[in-house]
């Protein structure tokens, strides 16, 4: 598996790794069937993601993006997050393998999940508004075995 | 440390006396072993001096071993030869579901060409089912295929019992041996096997290369034709040097099978209780007696196995996995999900196959490492957080 250096170097030393107690939103998504699980805890102050940190039962490549995801939401505003593409993720890694693009898409549901998660608990918008804000997938998230 | 080198069943290092023994016939005979002079005659003596070395420790004649490029070549001779020399006398095979991909795949291209192939399963530790196989004979099977020892779980499978079980029905019986070649003495006529595969480099020989036996008197065709080499069932030059590598590294493997085999099994029952002693929640795959001496197989729950991997490579230590990453596919190994792993559990193993090389020191660094991967990896893991919660 050819990795970028720094795929390699964020797989050795993932940043942000953990749980928050009082996190504001808490977003999981994949299956172990798949054999990639993330989940996201973040905290939310006016608005910013003021920390993150994260738990993925994964190969290297989603230990990497769930470091460098991390990184690239820490504090930013929620609309902010939401515009995290699964290819920045790529592009701030210096590319994956081809077979291991799924796992960019992985970070980036579970992240939308997270702030969906925030905005249910916060109790100001629809599920139907959340839904559309955060771009939450109709059957859950990502799986190849479901393609 | 540096290459520490424990994935002995997807390769192993050249003796260095196989090199040693190897060389002349790159340097000096590099005649071509069909040739009619004099440095064509010497390689031709080399070719048949290495064959009657394997035939003397397989228990076979030396007309009944065929030198290929190695155990997919002789996996795909056996098994497509067999099916095409004998289709008149029926389409059907039987092999198991934990097969090498050399002969899955051969038999999965035969179904499409108007043969039938029916997979025996196997039971949590890996052995194959005699009574399933004797239901799934029928009177139009030609071939039972079933490997003899498993590459990824090392349960050795009752050869003897599936050969007499062939031959009472007149069924040619070929086992794919590339795992225990070197490791487990074998006598064909004993063992009732009609055609057998090894590969060099599973015994500290050199890479691509290869042989196969196949009985006096069992039909099969040629899968590479052209010359007249291998009594024309092998066609191209032969590889002298890499053959007569072939046989050093075999006579060497059995005139020292028992010293190696007795430290090995040591380092590997050591690594074992030392893992059950310092790691949680693991479980060992295939079975403890009836197993490969260097092969281990043990899944770490709550963590994928690429993962350690690569953190394991991080302290340059080698080894393998069954999970989906490191396979190339989105499923992990068939081999684990047919002993009844979950996909979780399958996801996270480990297969750390020990060789004649590897030292205690090493087995040690390799124990101390695993502890802090399987540590560090699980306290990033989501699964093993919901289940300390479900502990409380």
């Amino acid at each position: 598996m050819d990795y970028s250096d720094k795929v390699i170097e964020h797989y050795t030393n993932p940043r942000n790794v953990g749980v928050i107690e009082d996190s504001s939103g808490v977003g999981k998504v994949g299956n172990p069937v798949c054999g990639d699980i993330m989940k996201i805890y973040i905290k939310v102050e006016n608005n910013i993601i003021t920390d993150v940190k994260f738990k993925t039962f994964g190969c290297g490549a989603a230990i990497a993006t769930s470091s460098i995801s991390t990184e690239l939401i820490k504090g930013r505003t929620l609309e902010e997050a939401l515009t995290l593409k699964n290819g920045d993720v790529v592009e701030q890694l210096d590319g994956l393998p081809p077979v291991k693009i799924h796992c960019s898409l992985l970070a980036e549901e579970a992240i939308h999940e997270a702030i969906a998660d925030y905005y249910r608990k916060e109790g100001k918008l629809s599920e139907e508004e959340i839904i559309k804000k955060c771009n939450l997938k109709p059957n859950g998230s990502f799986c190849p075995h479901n393609v | 440390m540096e290459n520490v080198y424990f994935d002995n069943a997807a390769t192993t290092k050249l003796d260095s006396r196989v090199l040693s023994k190897m060389m002349p016939y790159f340097e000096s005979v590099y005649g071509n072993a069909s040739a009619i002079y004099r440095l064509g005659r010497n390689a031709h003596s080399a070719l048949e001096d290495s064959r009657k070395i394997v035939s003397e420790i397989l228990g076979c004649n030396q007309d009944e071993i065929y030198f290929t490029s190695g155990g997919s070549e002789s996996d795909n001779t056996a098994i497509r030869g067999i099916a095409y020399a004998n289709k008149d006398k029926g389409r059907h095979i039987i092999t198991s579901k934990i097969e090498h991909p050399a002969v899955l795949e051969t038999c999965k291209s035969l179904s499409k060409e108007g043969f039938e192939i029916s997979y025996v399963s196997v039971d949590e530790n890996g052995f194959i089912d005699l009574n399933e196989l004797q239901n799934l004979i029928r009177e139009d099977t030609i071939l039972i295929s079933i490997m003899f020892a498993n590459n990824e779980i090392g349960t050795i499978e009752p050869v003897k019992e599936i050969g007499k079980l062939a031959h009472e029905h007149n069924i040619y019986f070929h086992t794919d041996a590339v795992q225990a070649v070197g490791s487990v003495k074998i006598d064909v006529n004993d063992l009732n096997v009609d055609s057998l595969s090894l590969s060099a480099h599973k015994f500290n020989g050199p890479k691509g290369v290869g042989a196969l036996y196949v009985r006096k008197g069992v039909k099969f065709n040629p899968l590479i034709t052209g010359g007249h080499q291998e009594k024309k069932k092998r066609a191209g030059t032969e590889n002298v040097a890499g053959i007569v590598g072939l046989a050093e590294a075999l006579k060497l493997a059995y005139d020292e099978l028992d010293e190696n085999n007795e430290r090995i099994i040591k380092l590997r029952d050591y690594y074992l209780d030392e893992i059950k002693k310092r790691i949680p929640y693991i479980k060992i795959n295939g079975d403890l007696e009836k197993r490969l001496p260097g092969n281990t197989n043990i899944s770490f729950r709550f963590i994928e196995g690429e993962g350690l991997l690569l953190n394991l490579d991080n302290k340059g230590i080698c080894a393998s996995s069954g999970s989906a990453c490191t396979s190339g596919s989105l499923d992990p190994s068939h081999v684990l999900l047919a002993i009844g792993l979950s996909h979780e559990v399958a996801h996270g193993s480990l297969r750390v196959s020990i060789g004649k090389y590897n030292t205690k020191e090493e087995v040690d660094y390799l124990i101390d490492c695993l502890v802090e991967i399987v540590n560090r990896l699980r306290n990033m893991s989501p699964l093993y957080e919901e289940f300390l919660e479900g502990e409380k």
